[in-house]
């Protein structure tokens, strides 16, 4: 088997791995053009906000019957749409992780449409997992849970959630400690097979292991 | 380019102020929207006068909620012109009474033409109109970013799709817009920072607010009709349940605490109630739970399963929810339960303010694309300004 250092994809993640409410507000540094095609709507070119572009009040005193008038907000032109683009707060607990795909790349946990158990086929890549995670004590593991593309977007990203920590669960049972475990949910936003067959589907609804290592442990 | 209001005031009061004067409207009148027992019914109206780009916005806003339009035998006339400014006079068709007759002065002509509309609304169906109200949803460009995301973004535009914004440019997964009721305020879920946290922006001035981040999956913001509290999906328990927070992020609590998932919980018009999906019993199924806490109770949908993607009608009456089986389905029922009634194929229905109109996804071919449902008629139209695909339509209120 090749060095999974020269075969893994690694991106530095930021991964929090411990909980909290975290606000965090920024002016924003950018806005957002249109896409290309889009009509009737200009693309804005400012953050001044609505307070800013003066007005009047055409509507005023001419409308008697109307609830409404000619009133309403408009969104598209110098409305001061846009986004704050922060970053990561860097006071989030975050850790720089080298995120492996590769080394349980043929390791994942298919499910059956709508169910989240793990079947007993599916023991043998948990306990290897497991196995390998108790003799590398500083590494960690994300377990991502998929969906296919079959239910509502919304009931998805918790199917898929609720896949990921039935691995994790596992995963515990087998003698890893659940704090070096993250799970996170895609639905159906990241699918491995694109297609509406059966085949497709049954490719989709997986879990995926992804080792995480601290850089400096590999160095 | 800029719309104007009939207040004088400040623009920001100005919105807050057209916002509730809709809903008290609202509140002081029945619901438009009887399904059981109702023959499906339109009106037919005659439009003439107006120039094209008028007419058409004209034929689009009244389509939506009943009318007929350029029918043979109109029972009603709206007559106009453009000379500045929109013009409009409503008849009677068989008796010729003038019902109203109004000049439009101020904004743009597709204000003013929707402002007439809404007038036509509030003359025939004593009801408040939908025709300047605004929507935010989730566009699908295509591709996805280096992480194999399928890239998404946040959006908001009038009701027709008209004037369209993208709110975010984060080239992640950008999920379940949820206005703050009353404001031009949203929650929505972002992937943005490698793990899903749901984030407020303020649509006026750009700023965002991370609220809720947790390991796992914080997902499907819903605001409560008084704007102070949001439910939504956290696993930080160990599954997807229910939590409910004050809208700073203060003050969280669990309100589910199955082994199974929960999913898009939506509020009473009242704010006692949340409705939601559980798979409680082993199949997405329809709950409700007092906003707060206590006992889980399952609805009662007719025998229809596969039931989720609730929204409750503003006026109380209603809960319209997607059959997530086969090609999906559109169903109304009672709020109370009993017998649920499709309605038009197609998923995550929101309500119009004035508890009429449903905005929803529909499948074409290999896209989505937003559509609106008039209820008592049937009319369905897409919004076809919008590129690529759309879904998760939140209808402002």
């Amino acid at each position: 088997m090749k060095s999974f250092l020269s075969r893994a994809v690694l991106f530095l993640v930021a991964v929090s791995l411990v909980g909290g409410s975290v606000g965090c507000s920024k002016k924003p540094k950018n806005l957002t053009p249109l896409p290309a095609g889009q009509s009737g709507a200009p693309a804005p070119t400012d953050s001044v906000p609505l307070e800013g572009t003066g007005g009047t009040s055409p509507g005023a005193g001419r409308l008697p019957g109307s609830e409404n008038g000619v009133g309403g907000t408009d969104l598209s032109n110098g409305g001061g749409l846009g986004l704050g683009d922060q970053g990561l707060n860097p006071n989030l607990d975050a850790r720089n992780k080298l995120e492996n795909r590769e080394i349980f790349a043929n390791d994942n946990v298919y499910f059956d449409f709508d169910k989240f158990n793990v079947k007993p086929q599916y023991m043998a890549n948990i306990t290897k997992v497991a196995d390998y995670l108790k003799a590398h004590p500083t590494d960690s593991l994300l377990v991502e849970g998929h969906t296919d593309d079959r239910g509502t977007e919304e009931y998805n990203l918790a199917l898929g959630e609720r896949r990921a920590q039935s691995v994790r669960d596992r995963l515990v049972s087998a003698g890893v400690s659940g704090d070096r475990i993250t799970t996170i949910s895609y639905g159906k936003e990241k699918p491995a097979v694109i297609g509406n067959t059966e085949e497709a589907f049954a490719k989709n609804r997986r879990g995926v292991f992804v080792l995480l290592s601290n850089p400096a442990a590999i160095q | 380019m800029k719309f104007g209001c009939r207040f004088r005031c400040s623009p920001r009061s100005a919105v807050v102020a057209l916002w509730l004067a809709c809903s008290s409207a609202l509140s002081a009148q029945d619901s438009a929207v009887e399904i059981r027992g109702q023959t499906v019914r339109t009106i037919p109206i005659a439009l003439s006068g107006f120039p094209d780009e008028v007419r058409k916005i004209l034929e689009f806003d009244l389509y939506v909620v009943g009318f007929e339009v350029a029918s043979a035998k109109p029972q009603y006339r709206l007559t106009g012109t453009v000379q500045g400014e929109v013009r409009g006079t409503l008849a009677d068709a068989n008796t010729q009474t003038a019902l109203f007759s109004r000049a439009y002065p101020g904004g743009t002509t597709r204000a003013q033409a929707h402002a007439l509309a809404n007038d036509v609304v509030k003359t025939l169906l004593q009801l408040p109109g939908i025709a300047q109200t605004k929507i935010a949803f989730r566009n699908l460009p295509g591709g996805r970013n280096a992480k194999g995301e399928t890239i998404s973004e946040v959006w908001a535009s009038d009701y027709d799709g008209a004037n369209g914004v993208a709110l975010t440019a984060d080239n992640s997964i950008s999920f379940g817009p949820s206005w703050v009721p009353g404001q031009l305020k949203l929650f929505y879920t972002s992937f943005r920072a490698a793990r899903p946290e749901i984030y407020l922006q303020d649509l006026r001035s750009g700023d965002r607010t991370r609220i809720f981040s947790f390991p796992g999956t914080s997902s499907s913001p819903a605001v409560s009709p008084d704007g102070r509290q949001v439910v939504m999906v956290l696993s930080r328990s160990g599954s997807p349940d229910l939590w409910i927070a004050n809208v700073d992020g203060s003050g969280l609590k669990q309100l589910t605490t199955t082994k199974e998932l929960e999913a898009s919980p939506c509020w009473s018009p009242d704010g006692r109630t949340i409705c939601f999906t559980s798979a409680d019993s082993g199949r997405p199924t329809l709950y409700t739970i007092p906003a707060t806490g206590g006992a889980m109770k399952r609805l009662n949908t007719g025998g229809v399963t596969q039931c989720t993607e609730p929204d409750w009608s503003p006026d109380g009456k209603w809960i319209a929810f997607t059959r997530a089986a086969g090609e999906f389905t559109l169903y109304v029922m009672p709020a109370g339960g009993g017998s649920a009634e499709a309605v038009v194929a197609g998923e995550d229905p929101s309500w119009s303010p004035n508890s009429r109109t449903l905005i929803f996804t529909r499948r074409a071919g290999a896209e989505r694309r937003l559509s609106l449902l008039d209820v008592p008629s049937r009319h369905v139209k897409d919004l076809s300004r919008i590129s690529g695909s759309c879904s998760q339509p939140s209808w402002a209120r």
